[in-house]
């Protein structure tokens, strides 16, 4: 079980796998997560549904290295297996509740930063293959970071590109590209057979989040995120996820991962991600002298 | 005369030593120390300690062989109403339930039942005395949802009577609480735990983990789509609550549960293992109950100076007194009548302190209860780097939610008879998420009721 059949590295640190998961294939809905553990003494890590294939049975995972966990994750290979995999997890999407005949009339902008691009593709090949039109920002650090760019292509209707040193696409950040955006499409509300956008999604670092949030606040088009906080079970049973949205304490992984992003409380989500940060600079320190367990 | 042997009393890692490991407290009884306990019981013709026992073990039968020096004929009594004495020995609340009501305990000291049960399971274990004989396969399946106390217990009565049992569990190891909650130094995790689920697997039963009821299946699809006769769920109360006062999703305040689940279940406290624990120097936990004593003495033996803080009296205190009485010579700070009301950060936004209000305890209420009243202007600080909340759980609503025609109460417990019947047929519930937090014998109980009505309805049916 949860063997790794195909495995894909995308740039040095982010790696692709398609895992063998029967009941997790045919369950799963775009906007969902998983669990995973890389070895029997290893950490439940969450990470993104990003694509699933019923008739085969196998689930994609796309991992960034951040830390020890995800290094351990990466350093897997095919034929090799997931100790524990397990999920979906989370709420699904909300648009995937609207009739297929709704979807097709709407238009949604996507803003996705760095590895944000993995769990926004789902997303878009669901509303695609619904009729919607699609535009997504992907934004990077440089080139080599950018992912998943031929896959989104096939799926949306327009894609743009920026990166922080101008090795691809427009040098500048993804809420420039929204703005001009959204500014084009409020001038062009009033011209006739003009679809404006109805809905969109960002999803990427918590502060990339947070900015787009700020920026998209005056266009008031509904906007939502998907939080990334920590997490240890991902079913409720121990708060460690909790995030402040519209004043009230909301988990996560059960209630969530997918906010309205003009409720959340961004300042507080950012610092409890990093309730064990100095913790984990000490495994890493370890792991350098070599006294790691991998 | 029987009764003028004291209670045996039983052998303990000294405090100072085991307040620095997870090893277990209490060494329980050996053979010669078990057969003298044993020869206090009167073995009563009337015995009150047995309906105290909820699931009303034959105590003075069993008791009997133990002085007798029968050791398997007592452990093949137990086995008859109990899956897991090892389990329960340890961890029932005796002084409220069996012991309780033993007659010694009346002018003296109850017979040590929980300590006599504990040493027959730990004895039938270490000799390879297993009870697998069970009756020839019927051929029908039934899913079993969560594999803590109730579902094990189901699990195995229907094994017994030649059901295909196949039970689904979320977490990535067996055991509910007993291996996310209940930590090390009070139920050993290799050789008691697993080895009562081994107990369960070895009657055929299969354990499927990492699977969300509610998520990766549904009852239905199981039910429908998965050819399983019926269903019992045993999906515990995991939901944690937190008080709603400022400053608590400060960095440095968890659940008890985060903090026992990173501890226990992802052995945080062995440094081979990778998921990381914060306990800080200093760490205030506010409850009363065995969760409460758990994570202190958890947070004690990760290094850290420890308070409880606890809105009623010692009296009310809901913890087993062992534990209690335990806490207190490892050398936690009890505060009784102090009730948090806000926790204080620094400019981090990590804790630095929690804000308490003193409490007397009011008039008696409409259950009898004097209910704890804050006294006007009595505030003061604790300094502390971490809080430990650990005010109860609720039954997570994910399978009701997901489960159409499921009845629920206000409290998200499932609703089920006596039986464990649900308000939807072929469908049974019991334990946690039925009562709400409650005793593992409780939920083995339930288990063992919710079988025998499955066994009903399944034959009813064909
Ligand atoms: C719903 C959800 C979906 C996610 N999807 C993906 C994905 O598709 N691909 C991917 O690469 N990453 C994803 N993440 C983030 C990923 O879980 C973290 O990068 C990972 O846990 C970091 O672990 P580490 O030990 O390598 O890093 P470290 O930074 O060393 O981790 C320190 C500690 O904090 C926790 N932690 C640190 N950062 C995060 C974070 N951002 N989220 C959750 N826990 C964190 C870790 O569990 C660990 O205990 C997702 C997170 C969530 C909650
Ligand atoms: C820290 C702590 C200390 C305690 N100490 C004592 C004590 O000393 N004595 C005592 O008698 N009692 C004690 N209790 C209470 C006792 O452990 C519980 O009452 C008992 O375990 C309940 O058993 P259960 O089978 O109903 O549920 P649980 O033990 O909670 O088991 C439920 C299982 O179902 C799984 N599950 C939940 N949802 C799903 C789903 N959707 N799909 C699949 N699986 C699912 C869970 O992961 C879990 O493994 C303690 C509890 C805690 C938390
Ligand atoms: S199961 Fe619990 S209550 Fe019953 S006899 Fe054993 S220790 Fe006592
Ligand atoms: S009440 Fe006490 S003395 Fe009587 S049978 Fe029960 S354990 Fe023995
Ligand atoms: S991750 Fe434990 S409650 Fe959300």
């Amino acid at each position: 079980m949860y063997k790794i059949l195909v495995k894909r590295d995308l740039t040095p640190i982010i790696t692709l796998m398609e895992v063998e998961a029967p009941r997790m294939a045919k369950a799963a809905k775009p906007g969902q997560f998983l669990i995973v553990r890389a070895h029997d003494k290893g950490e439940r890590i969450p990470l993104t549904i990003c694509d699933y294939d019923a008739k085969k049975g196998t689930v994609t995972i796309v991992t960034q290295v951040v830390g020890a966990s995800s290094r351990q994750i990466c350093h897997l290979n095919e034929g090799d297996s997931f100790t524990d995999f397990v999920g979906p997890l989370g709420l699904p999407s909300e648009f995937i509740h609207l009739s297929d005949e709704a979807v097709s009339k709407m238009r949604f902008l996507f803003i996705a930063g760095g590895l944000g691009t993995a769990p926004v593709y789902p997303q878009v090949k669901y509303l695609h293959s619904k009729g919607a039109s699609v535009d997504v920002i992907i934004g990077a650090k440089t080139k080599d970071l950018i992912i998943f760019e031929k896959e989104m292509r096939a799926v949306c209707d327009n894609l743009f590109i920026c990166t922080d040193d101008g090795t691809a696409g427009r040098k500048g950040l993804v809420t420039e590209i929204m703005k001009e955006l959204l500014e084009e499409d409020k001038a062009k509300a009033s011209v006739p057979g003009h679809k404006k956008y109805d809905h969109a999604v960002a999803i990427g670092p918590m502060i990339m989040m947070k900015f787009v949030t700020i920026a998209a606040r005056p266009f008031e088009i509904p906007l939502i995120v998907s939080l990334n906080t920590l997490m240890v079970d991902g079913t409720g049973m121990c708060g460690a996820c909790r995030v402040t949205v519209g004043g009230k304490v909301k988990f996560a992984c059960v209630e969530g991962p997918e906010f309205d992003a003009y409720a959340v409380d961004f300042e507080e989500a950012m610092r409890r991600q990093t309730m064990y940060k100095s913790i984990e600079i000490e495994a890493d320190h370890k792991c350098n002298i070599g006294l790691d367990k991998k | 005369m029987r009764n003028k042997i004291p209670r045996v009393p039983v052998r303990e890692q000294n405090p100072a030593i085991r307040a620095k490991n997870f090893e277990e407290v209490s060494y329980g009884y050996n053979e010669a120390e078990a057969v003298l306990e044993a020869s206090r019981c009167l073995s009563c013709k009337n015995p009150l300690c047995v309906p105290s026992c909820p699931v009303s073990i034959q105590i003075p039968q069993f008791i009997r062989e133990i002085e007798l020096g029968n050791f398997k004929e007592a452990s093949a009594i137990i086995a008859k109403d109990s899956s897991l004495p090892s389990v329960c020995g340890r961890v029932c609340p005796q002084e409220s339930q069996c012991e309780g009501t033993c007659i010694l305990g009346i002018k003296g000291e109850a017979v040590a039942i929980g300590k006599l049960e504990r040493f027959i399971g730990d004895w039938s274990r270490e000799n390879n005395v297993r009870f697998t004989d069970k009756a020839p396969a019927n051929g029908k399946k039934v899913a079993i949802v969560g594999s803590g106390p109730a579902g094990l217990a189901c699990a195995t009565d229907l094994a017994r009577l030649g059901y295909n049992v196949t039970i689904f569990e979320v977490l990535h190891e067996p055991g509910g609480v007993l291996q996310y909650g209940i930590p090390e130094f009070r139920l050993p995790k290799e050789s008691v735990v697993k080895s009562e689920i081994e107990n369960v697997r070895a009657l055929g039963v299969k354990i499927e983990t990492n699977v969300v009821v509610g998520r990766t299946v549904t009852i239905d699809s199981l039910m429908d789509e998965e050819g399983f006769s019926a269903v019992f769920i045993g999906s515990g109360a995991g939901l944690p609550k937190f008080m709603s006062i400022p400053g608590e999703n400060l960095n440095g305040v968890v659940s008890a549960n985060e903090f026992l689940t990173r501890n226990n279940l992802m052995r945080a406290y062995d440094p081979e293992h990778d998921t990381p624990i914060y306990v800080g120097k200093r760490v205030v936990v506010v409850g009363g109950g065995n969760v409460a004593m758990d994570a202190a003495r958890t947070a004690l033996r990760l290094g850290a100076d420890v308070t409880v803080a606890y809105r009623r009296t010692e009296k009310e205190l809901p913890a087993r007194v062992e534990e209690v009485h335990h806490a207190k010579q490892e050398g936690i700070i009890f505060r009784m009548l102090t009730n948090p009301v806000a926790i204080l950060g620094d400019e981090r936004g990590w804790v630095r302190g929690i804000r308490c209000i003193s409490m007397e305890l009011g008039e008696p209420d409409s259950s009898g209860r004097r209910s704890p009243v804050p006294i006007p202007d009595s505030d003061f600080e604790i300094e502390t780097d971490v809080v430990i909340m650990s005010l109860g759980t609720s039954p997570n609503p994910l399978i009701a939610s997901t489960t159409p025609g499921l009845d629920t109460n206000k409290w998200n417990c499932i609703v089920a008879n006596d039986d464990g019947q649900t308000s939807r047929p072929g469908i049974f519930a019991g334990g946690d998420a039925v009562t709400g937090a409650a005793t593992v014998i409780l939920a083995m109980g339930a288990g063992r009721k919710a079988a025998a009505a499955i066994d009903r309805y399944i034959k009813d049916f064909s």
